[in-house]
């Protein structure tokens, strides 16, 4: 039977998060209460997956509106983007590299090793997961806009 | 350009792709010709999304029309539901996770790992792999539809 | 001062270049492996490079080991650009000459301040 991922395994994601978004883009970001993905139809326009394998398994997501999409790849690169063009779909995968890469240094027990970036596009799409783990979502608000991060981590097994 | 990504190498997500739909959905699952994703325009109502780690990284990814996805689920599970219901996601999930564990034993070469799988719903998705990653799509034909099985890898 | 970025990323080059920029360097070339780094370092002047870890065909720590090993390049002050966190590979990096290390994420403000400090 799946459960949602356990709070300690939420917690290094959310932190990375936070910290890649104060450093990289000058923004301070809040997260709003963690939710689950299952049945909260969490609908947004592009999303940066990575997977994670090796002690555990799981995989983190970050998702956002077009608006704030667009925003926070400007500050990211430091140069406007108003469109969704290939930058902004390469700096949304790089972006979520650099958040699961961050936090694999708080799991380091699990000896987690990261997947390549998969970026997807379309109006109101859902990211959601499979049986073996119900992922959870965090709600981020910012300057930037909205976006959520969403992780699903499972290590036994 | 990663080196040593070659055709070969999605073979064994062909064959598993093949024997997954044989063995566990009932239905012979006929591949057709093998393309570079960057020639193929894909848009998708459904997919089923797997990262690998290990000496070469990347994704497989299966993706399905809304009907083809409920044909080939409710076969699956042995349901009968005509809308994408939870069920039907969690049973994408469960596709592309059998298929990447499968492909996984015949690509030791790699020492492959498999994360969790992601689902991704809505309509005319656009799944776009890492640049430097070499992308290979595969479409296949069902009696029950067709969709498409994606594999994306760079050796490390 | 002219310099070499090497990192597979392209927005991740984008985004040091538009780093070094705003501090004043303009004369950078770009990389996307170990191998193009060392390509590209064969036509000489290069007096900083800055380099990413996890790269195809040739990685960071490869190449930086390489560029140590070369009379022509060795003296070239090499800062390591990368999300590998994990304290012993800070200090492979280092004992294979590293001149700096800057770990992702990174504030552009400590870009500029690890290059001035090789600068003076």
């Amino acid at each position: 039977m799946a459960s949602p991922v356990k709070v300690e395994h939420i917690n290094p994601f959310i932190s990375a998060t936070l910290e890649t978004f104060k450093s990289m883009m000058r923004t301070t970001i809040t997260p709003g209460k963690i939710i689950l993905v299952k049945g909260a139809h969490l609908s947004y326009d592009i999303s940066g997956i990575i997977g994670l394998s090796g002690g555990a398994k799981g995989t983190v997501t970050l998702s956002f509106p077009k608006i704030t999409a667009l925003k926070t790849v400007s500050e990211f690169i430091g140069e406007k983007v108003v469109t969704m063009d290939d930058t902004v779909k390469d700096a949304i995968g790089e972006l979520a590299n650099i958040v699961a890469g961050a936090a694999k240094k708080d799991l380091t027990q699990y000896k987690i090793s990261i997947s390549l970036p998969t970026v997807i596009i379309g109006e109101n799409h859902e990211v959601q997961g499979g049986k073996e783990c119900i992922p959870l979502a965090v709600p981020f608000s910012s300057p930037l806009g909205n976006f959520n991060l969403i992780v699903s981590f499972k290590s036994e097994g | 350009m990663a080196v040593g990504i070659r055709v070969e190498h999605v073979n064994p997500f062909v064959t598993s792709t093949m024997e997954t739909f044989a063995k566990m959905v009932g239905v012979e699952a006929k591949p057709g010709k093998l393309m570079l994703k960057k020639d193929a325009k894909l848009e998708y109502d459904i997919s089923g999304i797997i990262g690998l780690s290990g000496n070469a990284k990347g994704m497989v990814a299966m993706s399905f029309p809304k009907h083809t996805a409920v044909a080939v689920c409710n076969k699956f599970m042995s349901a009968d539901y005509n809308d994408l219901h939870r069920d039907i996601l969690d049973a994408v999930g469960e596709l592309v996770n059998i298929v990447a564990g499968y492909a996984k034993r015949d690509l030791t070469e790699f020492a492959i790992n498999i994360s969790l799988p992601s689902v991704i719903v809505g309509p005319n998705h656009q799944i776009i792999d890492a640049k430097d990653a070499v992308s290979f799509v595969v479409p296949f034909t069902c009696p029950l539809g067709p969709f498409h099985l994606a594999v994306s890898l760079k050796s490390t | 001062m002219k310099i070499l970025l090497v990192d597979d990323s392209s927005t991740m080059r984008r985004i040091q270049k538009n780093t070094l920029e705003k501090i004043g360097h303009t004369d950078v070339t770009e990389a996307e492996d170990g191998v193009d780094a060392i390509k590209k370092l064969a036509a000489g002047g290069f007096e900083l490079v800055l380099m990413d870890w996890n790269m195809p065909n040739m990685t960071g720590i490869e190449a930086l080991k390489k560029i140590k090993a070369d009379p022509a390049t060795k003296d070239i002050p090499v800062i390591m650009v990368t999300s590998e966190s994990e304290k012993t590979r800070i200090m492979e990096a280092i004992q294979s000459g590293a001149a700096n290390y800057v770990v992702k994420p990174f504030q552009p403000e400590t870009l500029a301040e690890k290059i001035s400090s090789i600068k003076k």
